[in-house]
């Protein structure tokens, strides 16, 4: 029984670890990007004034809009309970909801509809076109993911997270195996095209030629707003922990203490924060994609993803 | 007489009450009587079927006077496994029944209509409850004429309905061919015709190749199988909409249940190749279906190609299974076969809601091009919960039935065997084409769902539609609710197919495999869930939910705290984009949503442009007015069927040369016939 409690504490602590510092790393990267292209920036904190400011403000709403308002909370929720169910501070995972991979893609899609959904709901152009270009993404992605997934599981033998990352801590080895490092760079592209950073889509841009995640928010304002960036922050932050914890999955805990937890919480947040300075580096000397090159650089991925799979039956 | 005997019997009776019903009635309260005899027939049949998944039995015989002096029988004695279908068959006729009472109006409520009804919904429940070959294809053609009619309902009406039931009767006869004639092998080789006297037959070797062959072919076309699926998107937006939800959510199943029967009864423990040969049925079946449907905008057309997906997920589970069994993998075969049935329950509960909420909006709105619907959500609230749930079913999201099948057949997968060489390639392939398939679900049902009821109205018809009335409302909130139980308590569904493949005639590979393996490899986890000891995965979807509920209610009180301070404020424009967002032409269509997608799969599907722009007479520059259409034709009917019925044509040319209407030329014939006779008979 107390081992369910520390363990839902721990995913509470996860929870809010990721919730505090989510906006910080976006304000982060955004640095790291002003500072190389030569700008003074606005600081890590921006991100977070911003979010005060947008829940300060009144929401607005056109005639025709019914789910303005809803949507945006069902996609915090989502983020959240993706938080919730990955592996980034410890490998024991609550029995009742195991962090089952195909359960946590399906979480992932959850918050892909949602806002897929906000877009349409506008009833505007930008709003469609938004949703149509992010769920076809979406689409194309979906293979990737699963076939990488398998790769990562067939050596466990569980599709289960968190023995994924407890038997690369155990085998440190096989983190720089053929089939994990094409798995990860497979899983890597497919949370930078999931998530709409470059090359996929331009997080800054508002030119309806280019424009994925923007054009699907574009009529949200105030708190609405406010909880889709939220949510878009915590799900990129989610996944990059999860992916910097697939790569280096050192410092997460395995035998519950007080002390391993803060090295974990302090591991996490430097891994994060390295793997988002390390974007946000590489994204000054990238370009946006044509929109119809993007299916290319995703049947690359995965490619890659099915080369980790030959490659896991090689070494098996 | 058991129970079970009872409740086949009371099948008949009902049946034949409807049918008296649907004749005898006035018209005003035929839809009334009718429906609601149909309504007590299919309640009859969950109950049958749920005493036959109880493991009771019970045999109905009728003598069939065939003259000739044959003593030729038909038996009803229906196993686990047909409970189960059974069961399947009647719910989805019962709620398909309680929609028609509201639905059936015109030509599909005339006395034709509802008596043709009942006897498709008879023959549909009947078909697993044959004990033997004759009572399976006398059922199984009761269904297909049932259905066949049923598909002519709406003939006066449309042009293109007579073309459809010219398909369907076509396709729906060579299914009944193959299985003739694939059971005349089995019967022939095992000397019987009972299905129970075949499965302890165990008929082997080439006779058993080809018999496994023929039926499945003949089942593959009834499930809508590519290349075999050419009725599907024809029958099914044509036929009345309960008559489309019941033979995409039940009918197809019979194809299902057919190729379940064949591999885990009569011919259990088949080679390798034949899994193989289900495989590669199934997997394009899966990315062509969904491929097709994610770019119509037809939304019946678009179900009836998301039928052909569903089943195509089914039956590469079943090939799966298959697999498995044949290298000894007994727990993953168990798996694979119960995470069929579970996508087969899954997909009916949703189909059902689907093609009953298309019928609404078609009722509603006269309307089925999604480009023309559209702000639905406002006029039509309850069918759009309904529809949004069952939505969420088939794009197998968190927490539908959908989702936890989908989740099974995965678990199923990537445990699957990799000993040797071919299934170590064929399964990630297998697993890819099911997650694209997957994706492209996705996004054709957020498609399906935000077009239709999202955004504003962009026809008059969808401008001034109205709720349906109350039994059209109460038939699809009852499906989905069926949608989220089956996905809040999957164990029930995963246990009621574990218990369906424990069937006492089932032997042989697959059989044990599924026998021993099913009851340990699948149990009710924690709860309400399902686990899979056999792998070691289990998935407790109630859990998920009180998890999701937990981090979201901080989020609710939040945005309530604020809400209180900061009210919403409604304004005309939030952001004009060009000012004109009024206009009902601004918002994206279902053919502007699908535009990228057809474009990435461009030399898949090659769809025929047609962009014509008008200048204005002052300048070139200026545009006055431009028209673009787009046609998406289905290829393989282009390249397969196209020619075949050409050739047909010209075959049927050339016998009209000696067909010329002249009397000189027939008299000819017969006195060459008489000559070749007399020459004969003198040889």
């Amino acid at each position: 029984m107390s081992a369910t409690v520390t363990t839902m504490l721990l995913v509470a602590v996860q929870c809010g670890l990721l919730l505090a510092l989510a906006p910080v790393r976006v304000g982060l990267m955004r640095q790291v990007r002003a500072r190389l292209e030569g700008r003074a920036g606005a600081g890590v904190l921006q991100p977070w004034r911003d979010l005060a400011k947008l829940a300060r403000k009144e929401p607005l709403r056109a005639p025709g809009v019914r789910f303005g308002g809803a949507l945006p909370v069902l996609l915090m929720g989502a983020s959240l309970l993706l938080v919730a169910l990955l592996p980034l501070l410890q490998t024991a995972t609550l029995v009742a909801v195991p962090d089952d991979l195909f359960v946590v893609v399906s979480v992932l899609l959850l918050g892909t509809v949602a806002i897929a959904l906000l877009g349409l709901d506008s009833g505007t152009a930008f709003g469609g076109m938004g949703a149509s270009r992010h769920m076809t993404v979406a689409a194309l992605v979906e293979p990737t993911i699963l076939v990488a997934v398998y790769a990562l599981s067939i050596p466990v033998g569980t599709s289960n997270l968190s023995a994924i990352v407890s038997a690369r801590l155990d085998h440190p080895a096989t983190v720089v195996a053929p089939v994990s490092l094409l798995a990860l760079v497979a899983l890597f592209i497919v949370v930078i095209a999931e998530t709409g950073r470059l090359p996929v889509d331009n997080p800054s841009t508002h030119l309806e030629l280019t424009m994925i995640h923007e054009a699907m928010i574009l009529e949200s304002s105030g708190r609405d707003l406010g909880w889709v960036e939220y949510a878009s922050w915590l799900r990129l932050g989610a996944l990059l922990a999860l992916v910097a914890n697939l790569a280096a999955p050192w410092g997460v805990v395995q035998h519950l203490h007080v002390l391993a937890v803060l090295i974990a919480m302090v591991a996490l947040v430097l891994k994060v924060a390295v793997l988002g300075a390390a974007i946000a580096s590489g994204e000054v000397f990238l370009a946006k994609l044509r929109l119809f090159r993007v299916p290319e650089l995703l049947a690359g991925s995965f490619v890659l993803a099915f080369l980790a799979v030959t490659a896991s039956y090689l070494t098996v | 007489m058991s129970l079970l005997e009872v409740g086949l019997v009371a099948q008949l009776a009902l049946a034949l009450l409807a049918v008296t019903a649907a004749v005898a009635a006035p018209t005003p309260l035929r839809p009334l009587l009718a429906g609601g005899a149909t309504l007590l027939m299919g309640l009859s049949g969950v109950a049958t079927g749920a005493l036959a998944l109880g493991g009771r039995t019970g045999i109905v015989s009728a003598p069939l006077t065939v003259g000739l002096g044959l003593d030729a029988r038909m038996t009803l004695a229906p196993d686990r496994l047909g409970g189960l279908f059974m069961l399947l068959a009647g719910a989805v006729g019962a709620v398909a029944a309680l929609y028609s009472v509201g639905y059936a109006r015109g030509p599909a409520g005339s006395r034709t209509g509802c008596a043709a009804f009942a006897v498709f919904l008879l023959g549909l429940q009947l078909v697993p409850a044959s004990g033997d070959v004759v009572a399976f294809l006398l059922t199984w053609e009761l269904m297909a004429i049932g259905s066949t009619i049923l598909v002519l309902a709406e003939h006066g009406r449309r042009d293109q309905v007579r073309s459809a039931g010219l398909w369907y009767a076509a396709m729906t006869h060579l299914s009944f061919l193959f299985l003739l004639a694939g059971f005349a092998v089995l019967t022939v080789a095992g000397h019987s015709s009972s299905f129970a006297a075949l499965a302890a037959g165990r008929i082997s070797g080439d006779q058993a190749g080809l018999a496994f062959v023929l039926l499945t072919i003949g089942f593959a076309t009834k499930a809508g199988l590519v290349p075999v699926h050419v009725w599907l998107p024809r029958a099914h937006p044509e036929a009345p909409s309960h008559v489309s939800a019941v033979m995409s959510a039940a009918m197809v199943k019979m194809g299902v249940y057919g190729v379940v029967l064949t591999v885990t009864r009569l011919l259990p423990g088949g080679p390798r190749w034949w899994g193989l040969v289900v495989l590669a049925l199934a997997l394009p079946s899966a990315l062509y279906g969904i491929l097709q449907a994610s770019v119509t905008s037809d939304l019946k057309r678009l179900l009836a190609y998301s039928t052909t997906e569903n089943v195509g997920l089914i039956l590469s589970a079943v090939a799966i299974s298959m697999l498995a069994a044949s290298s000894g993998d007994s727990a993953v075969a168990g798996v694979a076969m119960v995470a069929a049935l579970m996508l087969t329950v899954s997909h009916a509960a949703f189909k059902t809601v689907l093609f009953l909420g298309a019928g609404a909006l078609l009722h509603a709105t006269a309307e089925r091009d999604l480009d023309r619907l559209g702000g639905l959500v406002r006029s039509m609230p309850r069918t759009a919960v309904a529809f949004g749930v069952a939505c969420l079913g088939a794009a197998a999201l968190p927490v539908t039935s959908g989702f936890a099948a989908e989740w099974v057949l995965m678990q199923a997968r990537i445990h699957g065997d990799s000993r040797d060489q071919l299934t170590s390639a064929l399964l990630p392939a297998a697993i890819a084409v099911v997650a694209l398939t997957a994706g492209l679900a996705l996004l054709t049902f957020v498609k399906a769902f935000g077009i239709a009821f999202m955004a504003r109205p962009r026809s008059p018809g969808a401008t001034t539609a109205h709720e349906v009335n109350r039994p059209m409302t109460a038939a699809v909130l009852i499906g989905a609710a069926a949608v989220l139980a089956l996905g809040l308590a999957p164990g029930l569904t995963a246990t009621a197919a574990a218990t369906a493949l424990r069937s006492a005639g089932v032997v042989g590979a697959v059989g044990a495999a599924t026998t021993t393996s099913a009851a340990a490899a699948v149990g009710t986890g924690a709860g309400w869930g399902v686990a899979l000891p056999g792998i070691g995965a289990h998935l407790d979807p109630l859990a998920l939910t009180l998890l999701a509920l937990a981090v979201t209610l901080p989020v609710v009180l939040v945005t309530w705290l604020l809400a209180r301070r900061h009210p919403r404020r409604d304004v005309d424009l939030v952001w004009g984009g060009g000012g004109v967002r009024t206009s009902p032409r601004m918002p994206y269509t279902a053919t502007s949503f699908a535009e990228p997608l057809v474009r990435v799969f461009d030399d898949a599907l090659q769809p025929t442009r047609d962009l014509r722009v008008t200048h204005a007479q002052e300048s070139r520059y200026l545009v006055q007015e431009v028209s673009f259409h787009q046609h998406l034709d289905d290829r393989v009917e282009k390249s397969l069927y196209r020619p075949a019925i050409a050739m047909l044509d010209r075959a049927g040319d050339l016998a009209r040369l000696m067909q010329n209407g002249s009397m000189h030329r027939y008299l000819g014939f017969s006195f060459v016939a008489l000559l070749v006779v007399l020459v004969a008979v003198a040889w």
